[in-house]
Parts: structure tokens; sequence; C-alpha cells
């Protein structure tokens, strides 16, 4: 199925969850939080947290800024 | 010896912090740079931007948060970049995720890109919402007065009006504004942008604001790091100077030395 991960399409697993995806991105021990379909999704739930198609996901991190 | 005055220290959301100044992360040449002068500049709180991860494109990329951990910082994440209240409060319900649900927050809804001014119609509807879900906001704004005082009555825990444009670094343009905010609320005022040198910083502690925000005046400097050190003195300076209470302006001369006594 396709999702849309920081505005970009991406081709996953059917049932795929969001610990999955995070590791797929080699992004596991960072600090990150994780918005689907403008939703946060606590990072306590990634283990059974599934995704759907067309889902859009935003992982973010913190950056410079002032 | 008369007794000195003694300064109550800054109090945000009710916590307590030794350092009136608080320093952005942002432009930077690496963590290293970041961490250097963060540390230089004596600051605890330190300002974070949210934004997208790098989704395996880049997986060694060093973490911002190595440089200036949460344990040893409070961190601040802001919401720059955001033209409505909706991205403002949607990049804040992020950032409480990031953070492990730390819940302070700097508040900054632009209105245009050249002058990175405050919407402060925006401000102050994502300052509801945010107060709402029980965020607490550190609000950057306007000189004006009468948004200051509303923005305090909405419930955030400080308002920081801007000295001039961000990253414009022409120092206090409204000092007398300034002061109307500073004697009319209660809650803390800082001063948020436009700092250019230490001069200005200490320029803007001297009218009794409880802080300074900058970012670009140390980053931007050839030394950030000296700089860093340069402000966090500034700041201490302005503070006392403040606290002081500076002796009043004259037209003419008045001699230091006595006149009577002399020989000659």
């Amino acid at each position: 199925m396709e999702i849309i991960v920081n505005g970009e399409q991406r081709e996953v697993n059917d049932g795929i969850t969001a610990a999955q995806l995070v590791e797929d991105m080699q992004i596991t021990a960072k600090r990150i939080a994780m918005e689907v379909n403008l939703e946060i999704v606590p990072r306590s739930t990634y283990a059974e947290y599934t995704f759907k198609p067309g889902d859009k996901v935003e992982i973010v991190h913190a950056v410079g800024g002032g | 010896m008369t007794e000195t005055v003694k300064d109550s220290p800054l109090v945000i959301a009710g916590k307590t912090y030794s350092s009136r100044l608080l320093v952005g992360s942002g432009k930077y040449k690496d963590n290293e740079e970041t961490r250097l002068a963060t540390e230089a500049s004596g600051a605890e709180i330190i300002t974070v931007a949210v934004r997208r991860s790098n989704i395996g494109q880049k997986p060694g990329e060093p973490n911002l948060l190595d440089a200036i951990p949460p344990e040893k910082y409070t961190i601040l994440p802001n919401t720059a970049g955001c033209y409505t209240a909706d991205d403002a409060v949607r990049t804040c319900r992020l950032a409480r995720e990031l953070l492990d649900g730390h819940n302070l927050v700097k508040l900054e809804v632009l209105a245009d890109e050249k002058t990175l001014y405050p919407d402060v119609i925006q401000t102050l509807k994502a300052a509801e919402m945010l107060v709402k879900e029980d965020f607490e906001v550190m609000v950057y704004t306007t000189d004006d007065l009468t948004i200051a005082k509303e923005l305090e009555a909405i419930g955030c825990v400080a308002v920081m009006p801007l000295a001039a444009p961000i990253g414009s670094g022409l120092g206090v343009q409204n000092p007398y504004g300034i002061k109307f905010i500073v004697e009319e609320l209660k809650v803390p005022v800082l001063i948020d942008a436009g700092v250019g040198t230490a001069s200005d910083a200490a320029f803007a502690m001297e009218l009794g604001i409880d802080g300074v925000l900058m970012n670009s005046a140390i980053a931007a400097a050839k030394d950030p790091v000296l700089m860093a050190s340069a402000m966090k003195k500034a700041v201490e300076a302005g503070r006392e100077a403040y606290l002081a209470g500076r002796m009043p302006r004259k037209r003419y001369a008045s001699a230091s030395s006595p006149v009577d006594g002399t020989f000659f």
C-alpha cells in the first residue's frame, strides 16, 4: 500500500506498524515525534500503531532555531 | 556601606532561572559551535525549531539535542515559520511529543516573510488554543501594549516583544513602548529578536525587562563563542544598572571633584 511520509509517497507492506516504519528509515534511536493525518501518535504506541493506505505521516525532530 | 539592591530571580511558569539571557540554536556552523556558544552564554533556556526528519537519506546526521541535552537545558521549541494559528498549534503538539510531554513553548506566528513581523491576530488565536491545551506559552509579539496585555490575560507565561525585526540586529527601536509593557504586565517581559551587539542587550535590560532572547546576534558574529560571553556580561550589566537606578540626565556639566579647597 502507499502512504505519504514527510511529503513523499512511499510503498510499504500492508499492516506496517509505526515502529517498523521508523526502523526502516533508520531513525529508531533518534528523538522524533510522529503525526498521522494531523493526530499525534505517541512514541509509546509505535509497536501497535498500524497505518492505513493513504495515511499522511509526518516525522519531525528538533533542529537549530531561534 | 549602603545596602546593595538584591535582585529577585527570573521565574517562568514556576521554574526559577539564574540567567536572564535566553538563546536560540539556529545559524551555527555545526553542533560543536552550538554547544560551545550555548555554554559560553550561560543561558539555561534554549530555543529549537521543529522540522521534518531525514528519512533514511542521512542516517548518520548528528542530533541537535546531543549538543544541547534536555537534561541540562530547558528546551524551548518554537513555532518559527508558522503563518497561521493552526500551524503553530500543530507544531507545539509535535514539540510536546518530541520532548516527552514538556509543555513550555515559544509561540510565534508571522505576518510576512520580509519583516517576519508577528501576526498578532493569529498569535492571539493560537495563544488561546494552546493555553486551553495546557501549554505554557512564551509569546513573541509586537511592542504594542494592548496586545501584550491581552496575551497576558489569555494566560501566556511570558510576553516577548521584539526589539527590532528578527535577525536585523538593529537594537531596541521603541524603548518607551517596551517600558509601557514592562510597567503594566505582571508576567515576565522579555525582548525577543532584534538585538545586534552587547550594548543593545545591556540597553534592553536597562529598560527593566526580565530577560533577552537572541540568536543571530551570537550565531552571526565573527566569533560566536566570544559574542556569547559578551552577551552574558551585557545582560548581567544591564540588569544591575537597572536595579542600581541611573543618574538623572543633565544638559550641563557637574564637577566630580570639589570646588572648595582649590589653591590656585
